[in-house]
Parts: C-alpha cells; sequence; structure tokens
C-alpha cells in the first residue's frame, strides 16, 4: 500500500517497549469479552474435531486387523460407516467453530476500529500534527485485520494444535512406545528450530516491508516531482537511485527465500526421516509378529494427522507477536489523552493556587472587556524541544466588538498558529484569550467553535455536496443563508456545477480548482452569521478581478462581526478597520495601515517590498 | 488441515476509490474510469518477455518441482512395497527388500528435503529478477511518459500501479504460484500413482475430483462477489478516514465529530457485515470440500478393506492409498484461496501492461542534432515559435495557431486570467508538450531534435508546485546541477534570498526536509526550487506562477536575483502579480489561448488595454 513512513511520525509511533507480547494482548480483553462464549465454544469444537481427525487412524487399525485380517467382509462396512460419520463429523464441526467465530470477530474489528476513529477526532491537532494520517491509517486497518485474524487463528490453534499433539503423543506411545519414541522424539527440535526460522524470518520479513516502504517513497516522488525530474533531466539518475533501492529488496527477499528455503527442507526432512526409521522398525516388527500390521499403518497414518500441528507451532508463535505488536500500535493511539482530559488537568491546576480566577468567572461580561482579547498569550509545540523559544511569547492584542482586525507578519512568524489559539485547536501555553469577556477555556469546546467560524489557509472539503459543505458552518442554516453565503464568497460557479449545491464535491467527487476551494471554504465560515471570524489568508489564491469582487461583499459581513483577519497583500488588509503587525513572536504595533505604513518600516517592507534591505539582507 | 492466510483482506484495494468511487463527471474519457486501451495480448506478451531472459532457470526451476514431487510421493508406494513385499522377505530370513525399504526411504527425505531447498531459491531468484525487472520497466516508463499523460493519468493511479499492482503479484510469484504448481503436480502424481497401485480405487479417486472441481467453480464465482463488496466497503472506510484525519482542523473547528461518527459508524458497519459474508463464503467452501474429501477417504477405504477381505487387493495397497488419499485431498482447502489472489495478479498484470503499452507523446530524437555553441557572453538563446497550434488529442483547442519570436537575452512576462493558456505555452517551451502543429525553435533547432540532456540544460523551468525531494535541503538544490560544489550551492542560494533561512534549520544545508525541524513553508520551498534553477544556469528560464506562496519581501528578493544573476538570459515570466511584470522588457497578454497585447510594460500601461486596466487596479490595492 502506499507509503506512510513519514519519520516524523514514526518518531511518535515507534517509541521504545520491552512490554511481553503476553501482556500486550491481554489488553483485547474489553473487545472480545462481548464474544467470548462464541469464542471459548469455537476452540471447543476446534479441539474435538481435530481429535476426530486422531480417531480414524485407529479405525483404520481396526478394520485392518479385524474384519480385514479375518476375511469379514461384512465387518468392514461397520468400519466404513465409523469412518464416514467421523469425516463428517470433523467437517461439520470445524464448520461449526468457524460459523461461530466468523461474524463475532467481524464485528470485533469493526468496534475496535470505530473506537479508534472516535478516539481520534477527539484528539488535539497537536496530535495529529506529530502523527501522518498513513500511520493512523495503518493501524485502523492492517493492524486491525492482523488482531482479528489472530483471535480467528493463532490464539484458537496453538491451544488446538497442542492439545493434539499431546493427545497424538499419547496414541503412538500407548499403542506401541518403542516405535512411538521414534516418531516423538524428532518433534522436539522441529518445534524449536522452526521457531527459530520463523523469529528470524519474521525480521527479514519487517526489513523486506521498510525496503519496500523506502522504494515506495521514491516512486512517488518521481512521480509527484516528474515536472522536476523532467525539467531537469535528472530521469537517469533518478532512475539509479530505484535501481540501486530494487536491488536491495531484491536482496533482501533472496535472503529470506533462503531461509524460508531451510525451514522448509527440516520441515519436509526431519519428519520423513522419523516415519522411515518407524516404517523399517515396524516392518521388522510385524515380521516377528510382535506388530499387528493394521498397528503400523495406523502409526505411519497418526504421524501423517500430526504433521501439520507441529509444523505449525512456530509460524503460530511467530503470528502472535505480530499481533502482539500491532495491539502495541493500536493502543500507543488509543493511550493518547483527548483533548478534554487535558482540560480537566489543567483545571485541577489552576484551582490549587488560590481563587485568583472566581473574578473572572464565565458570564460576568466587564466593562471594555468586550471583543476578542489576548492578554500575554504565549505558545510553544507541545513536541518542540524545550530550549527553542516559544513560538508567541506575550501577545497582547484587543479587537473591539465589530472591529475588524487585519494581522500581518512575515513568513513563519506565528500567524497562522496565533488563530488557531481562537477556536482552541491549540491550547495556549500561558496567558489567556477571552470573548467578550469570557475566558475561551471556561467554554466548552461546543460552545466555543459554535461562536468562532474559521477559514483556513488551506480550503479543505469534504465528501459532501457543495451546499452541504458549505451549511457545516451552522448546524440550523437553511437554503436562504446557503445562497446568501455563496454570494459573499462569490462562489455562484457552485450553480453552473452539474447539480448546482447538490454536486458532489471532495475527494470521491468533482475536483475543484484551489480558488474555488477557497471560496466555498470562506462561504462556509461566513454562512451561520458568527459572532468572531477568524480567516486565514482567505483571498490568497484567488485571482486579481475576483478578489476585488470577494473583498466587496465579505466588507458587509465583517461590518457585522468582530473578525480577525491574516493577510499578505495590502488588498486583504484594506477590508480591516486596524492592522496588527505580528513580529519576533508578539504584536509590535497596531494601528490603521496607513499609519502603520508611516511608521513602521518592517510594516512598510511586508506591504510594499521597499526598504526591504535592512542591514540583514545584504550580502 | 487448515490454513491461516485464508481471508487475509486485501487493503491495498483502496485505490479502487478511482474506478469504483463516483467521479463525478462520467465521461467516455479512459482516463476517467482507469481502464486505459490495452492491445490485444499485451499482458501475455509481458508476461513472456520478462520471462524468457530467464527461460533456462524457469525450466531448471521445473525439473526441480518435478523431481521434488515425485521424491516425496514416494512414500507411501514405499509403505505398500514394505507391508507386501518386505515382510513376507524377512519371515523368510531376506533382509534385501527391508534394506531397500529403509535406503529408499532415507533417500527421498533427504532428496526431498534438498530438492526443495533447492526449488525455493531457484523460484525465488526468478520471482525477484522478474520484479525487479518489472519495478524497473513501470518506473522508467513512468518518468518517460510526458507530462500531459501524468496530468490526465492522476499519480495516485500511478503510483498503486507501480506499489499496489507489483505488489499482488509479488504475492503470487511468493507465496502462491509454486503452491499452485505444487498442488497440481500432487493431484498428477498421487493420482497415476494410485492408478498404478490399482486401477479401480485410482479411477475412483480422479472421479471423486468433479464435485471438487464445481465446489471450487462455484467458489470462485461467489467469493468474487462478496470480495469485490469487501473491498468497496473497505476502500469507503479508509476515504473517510483518510479525509478526517487529513482535515482534522475544519473537523474540529465546525464541531462534524459526531456528525463523522454515525457516517463513519455506517460505512463501518457495511464493511462489517461484507466483511462477515466473506469470512462466511470461507467457511462454506472449506467445510464442504473437506466434507467431499472425507467422504471420498471413507468410501475409498471402506471398498480397498472390503476388496483386501476378498482376497482381491493387497493389505499394503490398501494402506498405501489411505496414505495418499490423506495428501491428496489435504491442499484442496488452500486452493480456493490461490486461484484468487491468481485472479486479482492477473487483473493487476492487465493494468500494468495498459500502462507500458502507453507511448510517450514527447519521444526522445532518434538522431538529436546539437545546439550550436554559446559563446560565454551571449545573452542566452533565441526562441521562435513557429505556425505553432495546440490541441489536446481528446480536442478542445488551447492554443490558436501562433508565430512569436523571443529574442535572446529578453526577459518576457505573460499575464492574462486563469485558464488563458500562459501554461500551455510556457510547457510548449520546456518541451513537456509538442506543438500539434508548427514548430518551437530554440537558436534555429526544433526542439523535437534536441536530446534531453541538452534541452535540459538549455531550457529550465520554475513552476508554482515547489516540490522537494527527500533528502536534504542541499540534496534538492543540487538536483539543478548534480556535480556543484558546497560553495556554489550556498552561492546559488544567496543570490535567492533563501541561505538565512537554510542557515537556520537544525542542520543548515544537511537538514533532512521529511524530519522534524524541517517544516519548510510553502513560500520556503518556492526559494529552495528557484536556488535550484539558478544554480542549473540555463540560457532560457521559466518562471510559472513561481513567485506565488511568497510574501512580498521574498518575491523582491527574488526579482533582485533575476537582475543580477539571470541578466543576460531569455527569460518567460509568468505571474499573476504585477509587481514581477514592471522589470521585464516586453508584456504579452493572453486571453482565451490568444496574445492579445504585445509591447514593452511602459507602453502598455500608457495605453488603454486590458494591461493598463490591471496595472491601475493593482496600482490602487497598493496604496
Amino acid at each position: 500500500m502506499a507509503v506512510t513512513s513519514e519519520p516524523r511520525a514514526q518518531e511518535g509511533g515507534a517509541a521504545p517497549r520491552h512490554r511481553s507480547a503476553t501482556r500486550s494482548l491481554l489488553r483485547l480483553w474489553p473487545y472480545v469479552r462481548p464474544v467470548r462464549v462464541r469464542l471459548f465454544g469455537a476452540a471447543g469444537a476446534a479441539v474435538v474435531a481435530s481429535c476426530m481427525g486422531l480417531v480414524i487412524p485407529l479405525v483404520l487399525k481396526w478394520m485392518v486387523d479385524g474384519p480385514v485380517a479375518h476375511r469379514d467382509p461384512g465387518g468392514v462396512w461397520l468400519g466404513g460407516a465409523l469412518l464416514l460419520a467421523l469425516g463428517t463429523a470433523e467437517a461439520a464441526l470445524f464448520g461449526l467453530r468457524r460459523w461461530l467465530v466468523g461474524r463475532p470477530l467481524a464485528s470485533v474489528e469493526a468496534a475496535m476500529r470505530a473506537d479508534l476513529y472516535r478516539h481520534l477526532q477527539r484528539l488535539p491537532v497537536s496530535f495529529h500534527d506529530r502523527w501522518a494520517s498513513g500511520q493512523l491509517l495503518s493501524r485502523a486497518t492492517t493492524d486491525l485485520m492482523l488482531l482479528r485474524m489472530f483471535l480467528a487463528f493463532p490464539l484458537t490453534f496453538l491451544v488446538v494444535n497442542g492439545v493434539t499433539i499431546l493427545a497424538g503423543f499419547a496414541i503412538l506411545l500407548s499403542q506401541e512406545w518403542t516405535l512411538g519414541l521414534v516418531l516423538v522424539i524428532p518433534a522436539v527440535p522441529l518445534v524449536i528450530l522452526c521457531s527459530l526460522f520463523e523469529t528470524r524470518y519474521a525480521a527479514v520479513a519487517r526489513t523486506v516491508q521498510d525496503q519496500t516502504g523506502d522504494l515506495t517513497t521514491v516512486v512517488e516522488e518521481g512521480v509527484l516531482g516528474v515536472r522536476i525530474v523532467k525539467g531537469f533531466g535528472r530521469h537517469r539518475s533518478q532512475a539509479r537511485a530505484f535501481r540501486a533501492l530494487s536491488e536491495q529488496v531484491r536482496s533482501t527477499e533472496l535472503h529470506k527465500a533462503r531461509l524460508l528455503a531451510t525451514l522448509w527442507a527440516l520441515i519436509m526432512t526431519l519428519p520423513e526421516l522419523a516415519i522411515g526409521a518407524a516404517l523399517v522398525l515396524g516392518t521388522v516388527r510385524v515380521a516377528d509378529g510382535d506388530l499387528s500390521a493394521g498397528t503400523l499403518v495406523a502409526f505411519l497414518s497418526t504421524a501423517l494427522t500430526l504433521r501439520w500441528p507441529v509444523e505449525s507451532l512456530g509460524f503460530l508463535l511467530a503470528m502472535s507477536q505480530d499481533a502482539a505488536t500491532a495491539t502495541d500500535r493500536y493502543f500507543d493511539v488509543m493511550d493518547a489523552e483527548p483533548a478534554t482530559a487535558a482540560d480537566r488537568l489543567r483545571a485541577e491546576a489552576s484551582r490549587e493556587p488560590g481563587q485568583e480566577r472566581s473574578s473572572r468567572e464565565p458570564g460576568q461580561e466587564r466593562e471594555g472587556e468586550g471583543g476578542l482579547r489576548f492578554e500575554g498569550v504565549e505558545f510553544a509545540y507541545p513536541d518542540a524541544p524545550p530550549e527553542e523559544p516559544p513560538v508567541l511569547h506575550g501577545v497582547d492584542l484587543h479587537i473591539r466588538p465589530g472591529e475588524t482586525m487585519a494581522l500581518v507578519g512575515a513568513t513563519g512568524s506565528g500567524k497562522t498558529t496565533l488563530t488557531a489559539l481562537v477556536p482552541r485547536l491549540h491550547e495556549v501555553t500561558r496567558g489567556r484569550i477571552t470573548l467578550d469577556g469570557r475566558d475561551i477555556t471556561a467554554l466548552t469546546r461546543d460552545e466555543l467553535r459554535a461562536l468562532v467560524a474559521v477559514a483556513f489557509e488551506e480550503p479543505t472539503l469534504f465528501s459532501a455536496t457543495a451546499g452541504e459543505n458549505v451549511l457545516m458552518g451552522a448546524a440550523d442554516a437553511g437554503t436562504e443563508e446557503l445562497l446568501r453565503a455563496l454570494k459573499v464568497a462569490q462562489a455562484d460557479f457552485v450553480h453552473a456545477l452539474p447539480e448546482g449545491t447538490d454536486t458532489e464535491v471532495g475527494e470521491q467527487g468533482l475536483s475543484l480548482s484551489g480558488g474555488q476551494r477557497q471560496r466555498l471554504a470562506l462561504a462556509r465560515a461566513v454562512v451561520g452569521g458568527p459572532r468572531f471570524l477568524v480567516l486565514d489568508d482567505p483571498l490568497s489564491a484567488l485571482d486579481v478581478h475576483t478578489e476585488a469582487l470577494v473583498e466587496a461583499a465579505l466588507r458587509r459581513v465583517l461590518a457585522s462581526t468582530t473578525a480577525l483577519i491574516v493577510a499578505h497583500r495590502p488588498s486583504t488588509v484594506l477590508l480591516a478597520d486596524r492592522v496588527a503587525l505580528l513580529s519576533g513572536g508578539r504584536i509590535t504595533a497596531v494601528g490603521t495601515h496607513q499609519r502603520l505604513l508611516r511608521d513602521s518600516a518592517e510594516y512598510r517592507s511586508l506591504m510594499s517590498g521597499q526598504e526591504a534591505e535592512e542591514g540583514e539582507r545584504s550580502p | 488441515m487448515t490454513t491461516v492466510e485464508e481471508d487475509r483482506e486485501s487493503t491495498d484495494d483502496w485505490d479502487d476509490r478511482d474506478t469504483d468511487g463516483g467521479r463525478a463527471a462520467a465521461s467516455d474519457d479512459p482516463f476517467d474510469r482507469d481502464v486505459l486501451p490495452v492491445p490485444k495480448g499485451a499482458s501475455p506478451a509481458l508476461l513472456r518477455s520478462l520471462l524468457s531472459p530467464r527461460r533456462r532457470r524457469v525450466w531448471l526451476a521445473a525439473v526441480l518441482l518435478l523431481l521434488q514431487q515425485a521424491a516425496v510421493q514416494a512414500g507411501p508406494l514405499l509403505v505398500a512395497y514394505a507391508i507386501d513385499r518386505a515382510v513376507p522377505a524377512f519371515r523368510g530370513g531376506g533382509h534385501g527388500p527391508l534394506i531397500a525399504v529403509g535406503a529408499g526411504y532415507l533417500g527421498c527425505a533427504l532428496a526431498s528435503g534438498a530438492l526443495q531447498y533447492a526449488f525455493i531459491r531457484a523460484s525465488a531468484r526468478i520471482s525477484q529478477d522478474v520484479l525487479l525487472d518489472l519495478r524497473g520497466r513501470i518506473f522508467r516508463h513512468a518518468q518517460a511518459l510526458s507530462v500531459d499523460f501524468h496530468e490526465r493519468y492522476t499519480s495516485g493511479r500511478l503510483i498503486s500501479r507501480a506499489t499496489t499492482d507489483v505488489e499482488s503479484l509479488r504475492e503470487l510469484l511468493i507465496e502462491g504460484l509454486e503452491e499452485l504448481l505444487g498442488v497440481a503436480l500432487s493431484v498428477v502424481y498421487i493420482s497415476i500413482t494410485l492408478l498404478y497401485l490399482d486401477w479401480g480405487l485410482g479411477a475412483a479417486a480422479v472421479l471423486s475430483f468433479w464435485p471438487l472441481y464445481l465446489l471450487i467453480r462455484s467458489f470462485q464465482r461467489r467469493s468474487m462477489r462478496v470480495y469485490r463488496k469487501r473491498s468497496t466497503a473497505i476502500a469507503a472506510v479508509i476515504v473517510t478516514f483518510t479525509e478526517t484525519m487529513n482535515g482534522i482542523r475544519p473537523v474540529q473547528a465546525f464541531r462534524r465529530e459526531r456528525a463523522n461518527d454515525a457516517r463513519f459508524g455506517e460505512q463501518n458497519h457495511r464493511h462489517e457485515r461484507a466483511n462477515g459474508d466473506a469470512i462466511l463464503e470461507m467457511a462454506r467452501y472449506v467445510v464442504s470440500s473437506r466434507l467431499v474429501a472425507n467422504a471420498a477417504v471413507a468410501a475409498l477405504v471402506l471398498w480397498g478393506a472390503y476388496r483386501v477381505a476378498s482376497g482381491s487387493l493387497a493389505l499394503g495397497v490398501l494402506a498405501a492409498a489411505a496414505l495418499y488419499l490423506r495428501r491428496l485431498y489435504d491442499p484442496i482447502d488452500r486452493l480456493g484461496m490461490f486461484l484468487n489472489s491468481y485472479q486479482s495478479a492477473a487483473a493487476s498484470l492487465e493494468k500494468i501492461a495498459g500502462l507500458l503499452a502507453q507511448r510517450p507523446s514527447v519521444p526522445e530524437p532518434a538522431d538529436p542534432k546539437p545546439l550550436p555553441p554559446r559563446p560565454t557572453k551571449a545573452p542566452g538563446r533565441e526562441v521562435v515559435f513557429d505556425g505553432v497550434r495546440f490541441a489536446y488529442r481528446t480536442g478542445g483547442e488551447v492554443l490558436p495557431r501562433f508565430d512569436l519570436t523571443l529574442p535572446a537575452g529578453q526577459t518576457v512576462a505573460v499575464v492574462g486570467a486563469t485558464g488563458a493558456g500562459k501554461s500551455t505555452l510556457a510547457k510548449l517551451l520546456a518541451r513537456f508538450y509538442d506543438p500539434s502543429d508548427g514548430r518551437v525553435l530554440l537558436d534555429g533547432v526544433d526542439l523535437r531534435d534536441l536530446a534531453m540532456l541538452e534541452l535540459r540544460r538549455g531550457v529550465v523551468m520554475v513552476t508554482q508546485e515547489a516540490f522537494l525531494f527527500s533528502g536534504t535541503v542541499a540534496d534538492n538544490i543540487t538536483i539543478g546541477r548534480p556535480d556543484a560544489t558546497r560553495a556554489e550551492v550556498e552561492q546559488a542560494a544567496k543570490a535567492i534570498g533563501a541561505h538565512d533561512f537554510i542557515a537556520a534549520l537544525p542542520d543548515g544545508y544537511d537538514t533532512d526536509v521529511r524530519k522534524r525541524g524541517g517544516r519548510i513553508s510553502a513560500g520556503q520551498r518556492q526559494l529552495v526550487a528557484f536556488a535550484r534553477a539558478l544554480l542549473a544556469d540555463p540560457s532560457v528560464l521559466i518562471l510559472d506562477e513561481a513567485t506565488s506562496s511568497l510574501d512580498i519581501p521574498g518575491e523582491r528578493a527574488v526579482q533582485r536575483a533575476m537582475d543580477t544573476v539571470l541578466r543576460g538570459r531569455t527569460a518567460v515570466v509568468i505571474a499573476h502579480r504585477l509587481s514581477t511584470v514592471e522589470t521585464a522588457d516586453r508584456v504579452l497578454v493572453m486571453a482565451d489561448g490568444r496574445i492579445v497585447e504585445d509591447g514593452p510594460p511602459d507602453r502598455l500601461i500608457a495605453g488603454e488595454g486590458r494591461f493598463a486596466a490591471l496595472h491601475q487596479a493593482w496600482r490602487d490595492s497598493l496604496v
């Protein structure tokens, strides 16, 4: 499948762990509990079925030594009927096993997946920044499938095969212990060698997977960057790099094949040698009259029945090991704290040092505290090394009710980060943000996000109709609001789509251009007439003409909301009443566009590019 | 007995969303349906061409497998020999037959192990060589195909050809094929041996294959349906999952969590049902085939025993037959599984063959001509569009016939609304496309006559999407000129204004762009792309909206670099921000594929045309 080896996420994902496989697998119990009766029933059915397989050779023996030896064709019928009954019962019981666990295990898998999805949606954005979606996806698909298969096969058959082997050996030894020993003894080194090789084989198999992942990366880059590869005539060197990697994969695969070949050679040879020895020994005993011919036939037949259970132990163990790893990977994500859990901790922490916050209880609007206010806001990414300075430190900014504030700053100054703090996509590290005097941490996330509407720099549409995508912004808005929002965002192109506002867009639907997506995202932000509006460079992908039209319409919406707009271009800045300049992690100037143009050299350089040469740039 | 792989689900199927997913515009364009026209017999021909260089090894593997199966299947025959001959002989004091049995069994055991070892290694060599060859072919072919193919085929499909489809072939080659051949061969051997031992028993065993064959066939048909349903279901789950995780910011900001839970729950449940169906379908097959097999064993043993009892069959033959019959029916369980993986591999092979059958629309010349040598001081090269017209092969004219001459050293700005044909003009010049009619000449040489390497040294295009390859920042810049020294790389970065931010990265120029700490913004990526182009030092430079992600100071830095470093190159600059345009020697205004205005910027600004209006609007926004 597509490569998911985003190194960033691997750091988060592959934490060193020394848990035992059993301990990991035990964590699955809550999910298995609801289906435990069926699971145990299935294991029971499999044990019985497997033991029936062992009885068949005994019937064979009875037939050979009894009716056949005594030339009694009538007795043969009984034996035949018995064989048929046993065979039918064996097949039916194995069928029963599969029927018992088939749907329940599918629902265990589904339940685990639904839990994972529900949990992931509620994890903070900072978690998602660290984890590539491919990493999460492989947990939701491959790992869960591995777990279902583990519950269906290795878990059951480790028990079943163990019982079968013991029972089989008991039968062999009880019938004729010398001959039995000849067959039983080689089983011990076989099991040990098998599990030894399986472990080594699993390690090489993982290496192959990693290398295939690297290979996929080169393929993806070769395809995604094809214009650059072509543009610079680099296809030969790309092909060389690809060749080197794929030869590496080949040699690891050959190494893997060598291990597999050895393993198979062992599996083929060792039991055959034992059976051969038993055959020679048995023939001598039969000739001497110490052993019946039927016993010899039963012996060889039992030995044949036991081959699979013995051989399989190695890979059943290897599969269990894989399942343990998959469980760890699953719970790595499930153990991450959702955003609300962090709140409780914060609430407890803030309650302890006195009751200083109590004077700012929600609901108590204080004079002059209306609008959107940042007070001493500091923010550092949770995964940033402690010695790194925070992205934002000491941001103070007050946007008055009904005012529109433009946020301007150089690339990488933290403008987008600042906007993400308002709907609490990221949590303020220190300081606070208030909406109409209420601390945003005192609101539930739902309340807060109902108050604040956002449009992101990267406009994301979901697989739904264009209309649904816009109406996501307001739960109770109707067609009228939809049409108005589309008009404001100059997204009337929607009406020209094959099915108008009912046209499917997003990954599964019609693909729209960057400018079109941006306008729909803008419509989504303004649709409900939100009280607070946060727009991150909402017009960047529009051409000059459309931009002018959107601006004219947007101006009317902005008149009635409190808004913060990240702006790169003078034209966007002109939508705002005042401008705040973000520089070095704090707000260094606030004022009208004209005033800042006059007073701030940095602002002037950002807006017009003039006077950009401020010493640091000169070579 | 039972195998474990039987219901391994292929999650790779999710690229099927390209085919299954409701692409809203259902058109007849083969690209939209991911069904490239495959010439008849292309996929057997591909298979042949992959295998024929390894003909000898294939034969060797076949012989090894034949011998190995012979050694394996000799066992029960020796049992029969032991019971019927060695026992009486031993009683009579003759040790010869017993020694022969012992030696034979020892020999067979050792031989089967050794042959198995040799066969696995030989077949691994073949399959790995085939895969290496195939991967290389797909990769090289994808690189050779022209840009318009890439634009239409989409990267996702191309990537899944080289990964998922190769993977399903790999699974068949490594895991399935030898098993399948082994099963087939053992069935043949055992049937022959049984026929040899006893004609009647053998014939009955062969007859028992008829119901098994019917079972397998019906399983094939039914399983294909449920598997397809399951893979469609998992594809829907995966799409929703990825979409949510990639759009987690809007999901949370617009409180979509609960609505998403419901939607995902429904899709997840649909998959659960389909998954259960698939598992039960497999159960039905395994149970019924085992039932048939067990019944056949019981019936045959009964008949055999009856005949031994009535004296018409030797005891040893019955013993051998009983052992053989177990072996005969053992692999039936797995057969259904392998046939499935065979089918999916065949489908993949077909898709790959379709891709490889595509011919690059921008082929390398058979007999390349050199560019005339360029004196060191010469100002770039002259570009001439001679009666050029461009239309997509599916119809739809983009550029009507036009003539255009760009003198050496001139900086030409191209402006116009989205879809006016600016990018197409640039791509013709970079020979990402070939014109439908007419010629594009570089210093008098048709681009189609230039060797690709020579062309790429001369003409470089920087586009809006600044893609970074994995590796260090320095690696990404040296793509422009692989033999450049570190000093030259830094010089290029300094000239473009990228040095400061690169130096501030954790490991400077050696920072891995995919590692943490290398959070590189869109604007910074574009600066790296510029440094790359600068280092390549082409005589013709094309910038296609290459400054769109830069902030205004960044854009200025790039302009300054162009004024100094690139002065004296022929340059074509496409931009929707007009600040870039002012420094140009000449402006082309395009509308609907035509050049509607052409002249120095001052003159156009002073005029009354579109450019004057655009420029005025832009001026106004600056105040």
